[in-house]
């Protein structure tokens, strides 16, 4: 293998991890807080189909990103309301949310399918960008991209060195406690989940203007469950979310470098790499159970009421 | 200056009047008033389910109550929520804490404070540091909680009361978790701050304790303040007598019992923990015999879970010879199987481990009880409904009836099923945990005398407790756990509370004459 | 003043009432989505609801939708009655039909009456191995059940896009990505003359009474039910959790392989890329408006095949795109959700608290 095909694929995972980042960077966020919110898969569909429609209707590929952004927040405002304030089963509201996000934008999306926008243009960083290899890897990317390499740097910090972040771990692993002490816990659950739509809003826009700039039903394919696995595999911590994205953008893309060098396989049975991947990954991280316990959110998925405290 | 101490002196701390709180069903508080004055240490007295919770949860903002007025330092004032409290002066000690274990014990002071007291304090751990000394409450800021005692975690609690000044402590039934030892430390820190202006609100339902700390006690019952009164001028007979209502049967001393034959054994247990947070126990030998009460004290978290889950079967590793029964080994066996051969369990957890909450007491027969109820995998409804009823009227368990939902219990009367449930299978073996905590008076004397019952018809009971006065008034042999190791077992007439509390502190672990005593005794 | 008040029991009136609330709010939903979208209200809503059940032959393509809807419903009612969240009907459901089309184009030529059940049962083995294989991850390596399965459905979906491109192509079929067709020994036979309704229907509704008795009558429904609502109470009973959970996957994936082979042998008569419309996941719908009850199931199964049909119909006589089924679920879901929040609490309206 050449090292001209090296850098491409490096550059290609990067590209196709960039979504599963975006997307576990705010559900890492929201399990944080405790909540689980498993409608990844039905808000991406969502913030694709907006900010496409957008994006096509002005002719502005930012105003696209923005209304993603705006519509995912909102979806996961329904959530938000039916887990929170209406006590609904997280799993099963998240699966709601999944079906009504993939039905909605496909029925919203039917009349835009096979448009295409002008999304957002690679822009190589001017010296970077002429580092050998590493700028062809790094450095001639889209907006979206770059903001994707300072946003876990943020978010690292945020969580894990501010006030803001010792709130979250609070909430996240004991809320009785935290309601106990005043922090207001269903507020700081809200904001989470929030974040966590306009993250995954933003990576479905992602998916629509930049990865293949059109619309299609169901083109995330799975993305969003993928991206609850790598937060799994990352034993929530923002690190490792940013190095298994780019593990599972690299299984994603398998298929083209095997094709690339020339491997012989139905691309049928290849387009199940990244779900194969995904299933072994889940297997070799969740084995140490001792281990899960004691990353994992205490309170993740569990049902918390205010008014049980009296 | 001195003017304004004085003035400070001649009005109350806090004043309740006529608060009152009502939830579905239940008058939690009805027109209870109190008053504290500085440096006044008040009991907060009654039986569980009296109101005492709910109040002090209004103090702190915690609950809101639906008419009432609150005075503070003469000033009325509406708690809406705990930083309020917080910012008024006001500090809570929760019975279950609030403390995250994920954290530090600073992160945990900060989480309390706002971030205009945060930089007033400046260097948070050094100004921890300073008042751990001050009071000897020895709590090191950068240890995280999941390392600390329960000890250590009530004081990194108080300490989190200390750090923003407090004026008005309240402690929700502190006692209840500490070896006699660490009492009478946490009594020092409570007078050296009283001595200091701070009002201090101790609930118990522990007499003793408050006739030698308390200069006031309010009584409730039934959501009402039924009485006043000094509690050094009180007998415990007396103040029982308030808090109970009409001159309930009391438990009296209860004579002891030679044990016969072994009936279970474990022997030379080591266990690792399974759970990040949890206890190891380590080289654990103990033998029951039949006939008797053994009971094993200790602060909570020692290691008497995974003690019951190891004994139960639902800790499914396998555990050979180390556990027996009439002499057959059964660590292999299954929880199942282990049924089967007459072992029974009544859990610590009532609700969602002991029963099932949103299910039938019917099926909550079922839940354990399966023998003659099934045929061919079939459930026989019918005999299963006239079993629970019988169950029902012969435990006298105040409900709707056998299709009454677990939840819907009193956890008194949910005991007294779960209870009846397993004696009613006629077990050699009992593992009883923690059988009449947060019970009221009435339920637990019925729970003591059933246990008594069947030890005399020649069962072993292994009955786990916090609650010292219990074991002593129940067990025939008694021994204590301490971080996963067990002291030696000694028949509870040699023994005395002072020793049994230093165990609990752990002083048996290093010391040479393990298991010597027994043969002594 | 309007104010929410936890009840002190669940209220057994809502439990049933819910779903049916639910189902009216989305129908309100509905006119007001299609009056947005200048269609006809009233017009669209008898399309979607009543025109599926107008005549014989529509009521009977409604049951051929209504058959995989049940029997995956009934599978998963009582995976989530144990607590174990199986969204992995859909990919057991294509496993089951590419299963037991290999059986039958393997005997294509075979006159034989074994073939048919044979056949079958190459489905239910299928479908019980697709679910078989995130089971034991879960119960070895504490996978996670809901991602696995999700996984598995897409595994699933593109081995079945790759079998009929490749090994189970029809040699004669001009290269269109189809097997050939069965042979009319392992074609379902059909119960009512001049229609699409055929045995596997019936299959459905009999194990919907299956699912229910088991559930309700025996001591192994008990322990799922005990499982599943309170799982330290089932360890404490000494309830086996390994096979409380491998019965509830196996019999989900059984019953959903069945669908699975029963849509092929059935109504469509081959192997075909799209097989299935999302049945499997359409059924999570179906057990949750039915109360995870296997009997409730049945109901729910027949309103969502309406639903199914409706789109169609609504999609060939007014241009609504058939996406609007989905949307339809997903809302339906939500309401019920929000609904089912008055089993344990009630508005009350009274004047505001005088002090």
């Amino acid at each position: 293998m050449d090292a001209d095909l090296i850098v491409q694929i490096l550059f290609a995972a990067i590209k196709t991890g960039t979504p599963l980042l975006l997307i576990a960077l705010g559900e890492v966020i929201c399990e944080k807080s405790g909540i689980l919110n498993l409608g990844q898969e039905g808000m991406m569909l969502m913030g694709a189909v907006v900010g496409f429609i957008a994006a096509f209707s002005t002719g502005n590929a930012g105003f696209g990103v923005l209304a993603a952004m705006l519509m995912g927040s909102f979806m996961s405002l329904i959530f938000a309301v039916l887990v929170l304030q209406l006590g609904a089963n997280q799993v099963a509201t998240g699966l709601a949310l999944t079906i009504f996000g993939t039905g909605l934008s496909a029925f919203i999306g039917s009349e835009f399918v096979g448009n295409t926008v002008q999304g957002f243009q690679p822009i190589a960083i001017p010296l970077l960008a002429t580092i050998p290899y590493l700028g062809d890897i790094l450095f001639k990317h889209d907006i979206l991209v770059y903001l994707s390499f300072g946003l876990p740097i943020t978010i690292a910090f945020v969580a894990n060195r501010t006030r803001i972040g010792l709130i979250l771990k609070a909430v996240g692993e004991n809320p009785h406690a935290a309601n106990a002490i005043g922090i207001k816990v269903l507020k700081v659950r809200y904001l989470a989940i929030l974040f966590g739509g306009a993250m995954t809003g933003l990576a479905g826009s992602y998916m629509s203007l930049v990865y293949t700039p059109m619309w299609a039903e169901n083109m995330t394919a799975g993305r969003g469950w993928i991206a609850l696995a790598l937060v799994v595999f990352a034993s929530w911590r923002v690190g490792r979310i940013m190095l298994g994205a780019y593990l599972f953008g690299f299984a994603s893309i398998m298929h083209l470098v095997l094709q690339g060098l020339g491997v012989d396989i139905s691309s049928n049975l290849l387009a199940m790499m990244p779900y194969v991947a995904t299933v072994i990954v889940m297997v070799v991280i969740s084995a140490d159970q001792f281990k899960e316990k004691l990353l994992a959110p205490r309170s993740l998925g569990k049902p918390f009421d205010p008014r049980d405290m009296a | 200056m001195a003017e304004t101490l004085k003035k400070r002196h001649s009005i109350p701390r806090i004043e309740l009047a006529n608060i009152t709180k009502q939830y579905p069903g239940c008058l939690a508080n009805d027109n209870v008033s109190l008053t504290l004055m500085p440096g006044e240490i008040h009991a907060l007295l009654g039986e569980n389910g009296a109101g005492k919770s709910t109040l002090v949860k209004t103090i702190y903002g915690v609950v809101s109550p639906d008419s009432g007025d609150i005075i503070w330092d003469g000033k009325a004032v509406s708690i809406k929520s705990p930083s309020k409290a917080r910012e008024l002066g006001i500090g809570m000690v929760f019975q279950h804490f609030s403390l995250f274990e994920t954290l530090t014990v600073s992160q945990n002071i900060e989480l309390c404070l706002t971030p205009l007291q945060l930089t007033k304090i400046g260097n948070l751990a050094s100004s921890i540091t300073a008042l751990s000394e001050k009071y000897g409450l020895n709590v090191d800021p950068d240890s995280y909680v999941h390392s600390l005692s329960i000890g250590e975690r009530q004081r990194v609690e108080i300490m989190r009361c200390l750090v923003q000044s407090v004026k008005l402590l309240i402690l929700d039934e502190p006692t209840s978790v500490l070896t006699p030892q660490e009492v009478s430390g946490l009594f020092q820190v409570l007078r050296t701050l009283a001595q200091e202006g701070c009002s201090i609100l101790f609930i118990s339902h522990k007499l003793h304790e408050v006739t030698e700390v308390c200069q006031q006690a309010t009584i409730l019952r039934a959501g009402k303040v039924i009485d006043t009164c000094e509690p050094a001028k009180e007998t415990p007979a007396s103040i029982a007598k308030m808090m109970v209502g009409e001159l309930a049967e009391q438990d009296a001393g209860y004579s002891k019992k030679e044990g016969l034959h072994t009936v279970f054994s474990m022997t030379s247990l080591n266990l690792a923990t399974k759970h990040p947070f949890g206890t190891s126990l380590k080289d654990i030998s103990f033998e029951l015999k039949a006939g008797e009460i053994l009971g094993i004290a200790g602060v909570a978290g020692n290691g008497q879970d995974e003690l019951m889950a190891i004994i139960s079967g639902e800790d499914e590793r396998n555990t050979g010879a180390a556990l027996a029964l009439e002499k057959q080994s059964i660590g292999q066996l299954s929880a199942a199987q282990r049924r089967k051969l007459g072992m029974a369990y009544v859990p610590e957890e009532r609700l969602g481990r002991g029963a099932v909450p949103d299910m039938s007491l019917t099926e909550n027969t079922l839940l354990t009880h399966s023998q003659g109820f099934i045929k061919s995998g079939i459930v026989q409804w019918k005999p299963l409904t006239d079993y629970a009823k019988k169950l029902i009227a012969q435990y006298k368990v105040k409900c709707h009836g056998e299709f009454s939902e677990a939840k819907s219990l009193s956890g008194g009367n949910l005991q007294k099923f779960i209870m009846g449930r397993e004696i009613g299978q006629n077990p050699k073996v009992l593992v009883c945990a923690h059988p009449t905590w947060g019970v009221d008076v009435g339920a637990a004397l019925a729970i003591h005398q059933a246990l008594l019952r069947l030890r005399d018809q020649g069962a072993a009971i292994l009955l786990v407790s916090e609650d010292i006065d219990e074991l002593f008034l129940l067990a025939d042999r008694m021994a204590a756990v301490c971080d996963g190791h067990l002291s030696p077992v000694v028949k509870t007439l040699d023994t005395s509370i002072d020793e049994i509390g230093q165990w609990m502190a752990g002083t048996f672990i290093h010391s040479p004459s393990h298991h010597s005593e027994e043969t002594t005794a | 003043m309007i104010r929410i008040q936890a009840r002190t029991e669940p209220s057994s009136l809502m439990k049933l009432a819910s779903p049916l609330i639910a189902i009216l709010c989305t129908l309100i939903f509905g006119c007001i989505l299609f009056s947005a979208l200048d269609k006809n209200p009233f017009q669209a809503l008898h399309v979607l609801l009543i025109a599926p059940l107008s005549d014989i032959y529509n009521v009977g393509e409604m049951l051929v939708k209504m058959g995989p809807l049940l029997l995956c419903a009934v599978g998963l009612s009582l995976c989530y009655r144990a607590n174990m969240w199986n969204i992995g009907a859909e990919g057991q459901l294509l496993a089951g039909a590419l299963g037991g089309s290999v059986v039958a184009l393997t005997f294509i030529d075979s006159e034989s009456v074994l073939v048919l059940p044979c056949t079958l049962v190459a489905g239910i083995v299928s479908g019980m191995l697709w679910s078989a294989v995130p089971t034991y991850l879960k119960l070895r390596f504490n996978s996670n059940l809901i991602l696995t399965t999700i996984m598995f459905n897409y595994i699933g979906l593109y081995l079945l896009i790759w079998a009929v491109n490749g090994p189970l192509r029809d040699p004669d079929g001009y290269g269109f990505p189809e097997s050939a067709l069965f042979s009319d020994a392992t074609i379902l036979p059909t119960l009512v003359e001049g229609s699409r309704i055929h045995l596997g229907i019936l299959l459905a509704i009999i194990a919907a009474f299956i699912g229910w008795f088991i559930l309700a009558k025996t001591h192994l429904g008990f322990q799922i039910r005990v499982f599943g609502a309170d799982e330290p109470a089932a360890k404490y009973a000494g309830f086996n959790s390994k096979k409380l959970s491998w019965f509830v996957m196996l019999f989900s994936g059984a019953l959903a392989g069945l669908a699975g082979v029963s849509e092929v042998t059935g109504p469509i008569g081959q192997l075909v890329p799209n097989i299935s419309p999302g049945y499997g996941y359409s059924a999570i719908i179906v057990a949750y408006l039915g109360r995870l009850h296997p009997l409730g199931a049945i109901v729910a199964a027949v309103f969502l095949a309406v639903l199914y049909m409706g789109g169609d119909l609504a999609q060939i006589e007014m241009g609504i795109p058939i996406a609007v089924v989905g949307m339809f679920q997903g809302v339906l879901l939500f309401f019920l959700l929000a609904c089912d929040f008055f089993i344990r609490n009630r508005l009350i309206f009274n004047k505001p608290i005088t002090h």
